[in-house]
């Protein structure tokens, strides 16, 4: 049964259980409500609750443990001789699972039986050509090995998937079953619900958990696969980044420094135009300007913080950078190209003012009013109490917000896709094209992708590399803040 | 007071100072004062130039991809005609020569035909011209068909009434030709030819890389619609739940610590960290379909639960304790005064929390590149639920899309994409800020 069908007979069974639970407890009072322990409904939540909750968990872990112990399983039997020189297990396994899929399209198409589909033969049918024509491109011949291996697959999902109906739908029977049991006047239907409910709640909160170690595991395990086909000093302290995606490892060279100098070089050049805009707007703001002015300005500011990183790119695109480089790098002589490291800089470094802005505001005007007076009390002027008093004192907390403006401008990407070129180098002129790590991410990672190959793989290792360097950054910055405001709450 | 009095003494040094004129030292003061509050100004007025800046280049240089060239053209098709050009092989080549027998019918009753050449004529059409004249007749019930048609000019041609072709322009472009845009010039003349709103910008699919005047935001659209449906049922009810409990039953322990430390971190994780993520996991792992709504779409709720918290939680924190308290002291359950009383109140908050993350994600490229929403899309998807799982593309891809493509005329594409986009954003958050001035309370 498809997995929406599931949902909706287990969506039925627990509405069916809402209502008969409900009025079951009514009946059990003779339909004296004080006579119930909890209000009506809470009885029917309860039978709702332990239909659907029960049957849905156990839905999401089959759905999580299937594929896992299926691959092991399939390729396991895979015997070690069976997988080509210049191939793994890992390539083979994917070969089967999109024959399979393959295999699955085709009969939902009507192109073959599922008869047909569990007994082809490479001997007998052209498999590559039959899952051609349902639209399924393979990239050679299916192999005898392969296709049992395929139909083998099939024939456990199939056999799994029809366990998980009938166990996850059991399920649901049964709690409704167990609810229906429990329910009788005397019953603390609202304790049980309040307690589900919170169950449910925990859940959503650990959401936020599972993210990260999804994160985290997802890029340490391809990461790891990485580092065992490439030597991770040469990655990490790698001068040159050459990828060659003609043969199969060997002969790319896979630096990181010189992504490395590049994300650093562009940053370097956004916070250099973002900070002191940014900061001097704030002083602004919060020290001179109008209850007015500040209710227009500051909205205004913050606009640049919603407009979508791909509307910069564009403009770095198509205005930015052709400007910059008939006005500037031509004339002086520093290069001719329209993507360059100062054109994602200076685009980057709008869209972080309002980041720098906004936090330093907020923590300028934390900042307590007792010492502005003192300072304007000894005869300083407005600005000479803003550079010696509240800047000082406010020092942490607008370090804080530049680590921020500097984590964002690390893991930017659109800007730098279209704004700073393709071209890995270790060089200083700011008007020449250079990349960054989230370019290299994006470019090793659309278009066609080999998981087996270290020139695909090394994409995870530059996105953990930038996960640590912003995740270090934010928590640095986050502790610095929190350190600030409590000193003076 | 007696201090006051003191300083009327002269100071032991500075005999000559005095409170009433200005000394050399105060002018300087006074002036680094002014010119200290000048840089405030010149900040706030370079980020708002730039705001401005930016705003009108974008505009400039995609309000005319609202704008299309056409050629009307009423074209009379026999049934045996039709059925010969579905027997063909090359079928748009047959439907190609149908055009061009009508055209040239057209020119010589408007009395053009002697100074032109019939296949030079022809290079006026967009290809997809062709493939629009088969969908009508494959549309069509009764034969012969004579019906007025609108088709979409070259992109060249295009180009030319928008000023990014000119003649000179034209002598090295090895696709149009100055004779070409001469006859253009004649055939607006004569009224065949001529430019308006284009609907086809907004439904049409990006149906190739080199027919940049039949490309549209059709998929991209529906794509960017199914995702924010996704992200809303998903992100809303998460976000909501996972806020009530942090804010109002968590106790403090290592795990709520836990839970607070990610989110704020999660929060400022790179997207592109996330679309990783969605690539491994969702695609790889789960096998779910690459370039599929729905993969975008989860990857853009895990993006975006962590702004949801943060906005549902600080609207939950607004509440005053009084209402809690007096929930509480009518015998209310703790869960019975969070979702009858906390949560009602909250909810402006809320919601105008959840607009915000969502004109967060409706606007977010890099993630979903790496899912592989780049891939040229042909068909629109279907329907939800099925409708999910079909490739799509969505509006922000779109522009990258675009940027990618060597034609010029696909800038103008790109650009009237990000104005469609910001359009989208700007309703989004202006119904926010109604929302919030409409329904936000003060305590």
């Amino acid at each position: 049964m498809p997995l929406i069908s599931i949902l909706i007979v287990v969506a039925i069974i627990s509405t069916l259980a809402l209502f008969v639970n409900r009025s079951r407890a009514l009946q059990s009072a003779d339909g004296e409500i004080r006579n119930l322990h909890s209000l009506p409904s809470y009885y029917g939540y309860f039978g709702a609750l332990s239909a659907l909750i029960p049957a849905l968990g156990l839905l999401a872990v089959w759905l999580f443990v299937q594929p896992l112990v299926l691959d092991a399983y399939i390729s396991g039997d895979i015997p070690d001789e069976l997988i080509p020189e210049d191939s793994t297990r890992g390539l083979v396994m994917s070969d089967v699972r999109r024959i399979a899929n393959g295999l699955d399209i085709a009969v939902a198409e009507g192109a073959m039986s599922e008869n047909m589909a569990g007994s082809l033969r490479t001997e007998f049918t052209d498999v590559r050509d039959r899952l051609g024509d349902v639209g399924v491109a393979l990239g050679s011949d299916v192999r005898p090995e392969t296709l049992r291996s395929a139909q083998e697959y099939r024939r456990l999902v199939g056999i799994g998937n029809t366990i998980m109906t009938v166990l996850v739908i059991g399920v649901a029977l049964a709690g409704f079953a167990f609810a229906f049991l429990q329910t009788n006047k005397d019953f603390r239907a609202r304790n049980a619900v309040e307690n589900g409910i919170k169950i449910l709640l925990i859940a959503a909160a650990s959401i936020a958990i599972l993210t990260t170690i999804g994160i985290i595991f997802s890029m340490l395990f391809e990461a790891r696969n990485f580092f065992s086909q490439y030597y991770w000093v040469d990655f990490f302290f790698g001068t040159n980044w050459a990828p060659s995606f003609s043969g199969r490892g060997g002969a790319s060279e896979l630096g990181m420094l010189p992504l490395l100098w590049g994300t650093m070089y562009v940053s370097f050049i956004a916070l250099l135009v973002a900070v002191p805009i940014g900061l001097y707007a704030a002083i602004y703001m919060s020290e001179y300007a109008s209850p007015q002015f500040r209710a227009v300005a500051k909205p205004v500011i913050e606009v640049l913080a919603g407009i979508p990183t791909i509307v910069y790119g564009l403009f770095a695109l198509i205005t930015v950078g052709p400007l910059l480089r008939d006005y500037f790098a031509e004339p002086m002589g520093l290069g001719n190209s329209t993507n360059s490291v100062m054109t994602a800089g200076l685009v980057m470094g709008i869209m972080l003012i309002p980041f720098v802005s906004s936090l330093s505001d907020d923590i300028i005007n934390a900042v307590p009013q007792a010492m502005r007076d003192g300072s304007l009390g000894l005869g300083a002027t407005h600005s000479e109490t803003v550079r010696n008093v509240v800047i000082p004192a406010a020092l942490p907390g607008i370090v804080g917000a530049i680590l921020l403006a500097a984590s964002r401008a690390i893991g930017e990407t659109m800007i730098v896709v279209l704004g700073a070129g393709a071209a890995a180098k270790l060089d200083l002129n700011p008007f020449e094209a250079m990349t960054t790590v989230t370019v290299k991410i994006v470019s090793q990672l659309t278009g066609d992708t080999d998981f087996a190959s270290p020139e695909t793989l090394v994409a995870f290792a530059l996105g953990i590399t930038l996960f640590v360097m912003t995740l270090g950054l934010n928590v640095l910055a986050l502790y610095i803040v929190r350190r600030y405001r409590e000193q003076y709450e | 007071m007696t201090d006051m009095t003191n300083t009327d003494a002269p100071l032991p040094g500075s005999s000559k100072i005095s409170i009433i004129s200005e000394t050399s030292a105060t002018r300087r003061r006074n002036r680094a004062e002014a010119r200290f509050k000048l840089y405030g100004l010149m900040a706030i007025g370079t980020g708002i130039l730039m705001l401005i800046f930016l705003l009108l280049s974008v505009l400039g240089a995609g309000m005319s991809a609202f704008q299309q060239t056409f050629i009307d053209l009423e074209v009379e098709m026999t049934e045996a005609q039709f059925q010969d050009a579905e027997g063909s092989l090359l079928k748009t080549g047959k439907y190609k020569a149908i055009i061009q027998e009508n055209f040239e019918t057209r020119l010589t009753e408007l009395g053009l035909q002697d100074n032109v050449d019939i296949t030079e004529a022809m290079g006026l059409f967009s290809d997809q011209a062709n493939a629009d004249l088969r969908q009508a007749a494959l549309a069509n019930e009764n034969w012969p068909m004579v019906r007025e048609f609108r088709f979409l000019a070259n992109g060249r041609i295009d180009g030319y009434f928008k000023g990014r072709v000119t003649m000179e322009t034209a002598e090295l472009d090895s696709r149009i030709s100055p004779e070409q845009l001469q006859l253009a010039d004649q055939l607006t003349e004569a009224g065949l030819m001529n430019k308006t709103f284009n609907w086809g910008f907004l439904s049409r699919v990006d149906g190739s890389p080199t027919r940049p005047e039949a490309a549209g935001l059709g998929v991209a659209l529906l794509g960017s619609l199914y995702m924010m449906l996704i992200v809303l049922v998903l992100t809303l009810p998460i976000g909501v739940a996972a806020s009530i409990y942090l804010e109002e039953f968590a106790p403090k322990n290592r795990w709520t610590d836990l839970i607070e430390v990610n989110i704020s971190n999660l929060a400022a994780v790179p997207s592109i960290v996330f679309g990783i993520l969605g690539l491994s996991v969702f695609i790889n792992f789960f096998a779910l379909p690459q370039s599929a709504p729905l993969v975008g779409g989860l990857v853009l709720t895990l993006m975006t639960l962590p702004t949801i918290i943060i906005a549902t939680r600080a609207s939950l924190k607004s509440v005053p304790p009084s209402i809690r308290d007096a929930a509480l002291g009518l015998g209310a359950s703790k869960m019975q005064t969070v979702f009858h009383h906390v949560l009602p109140l909250a909810a402006p908050g809320i919601l105008t929390g959840t607009i915000i993350g969502l004109a967060q994600a409706l606007g977010e490229t890099a993630p979903l590149l790496l899912i592989g929403m780049v891939a040229l899309v042909q068909n629109y998807p279907t329907v939800p639920p099925e409708g999910l799982g079909d490739p799509a593309t969505a509006l922000p891809v779109q522009v990258y899309i675009w940027t990618t493509r060597s034609d010029p005329a696909f800038v103008e594409r790109a650009s009237g994409a990000i104005i469609v986009l910001l359009l989208f954003l700007l309703i989004m958050n202006i119904a926010a800020v109604l929302l919030r001035r409409r329904f936000e309370r003060r305590w």
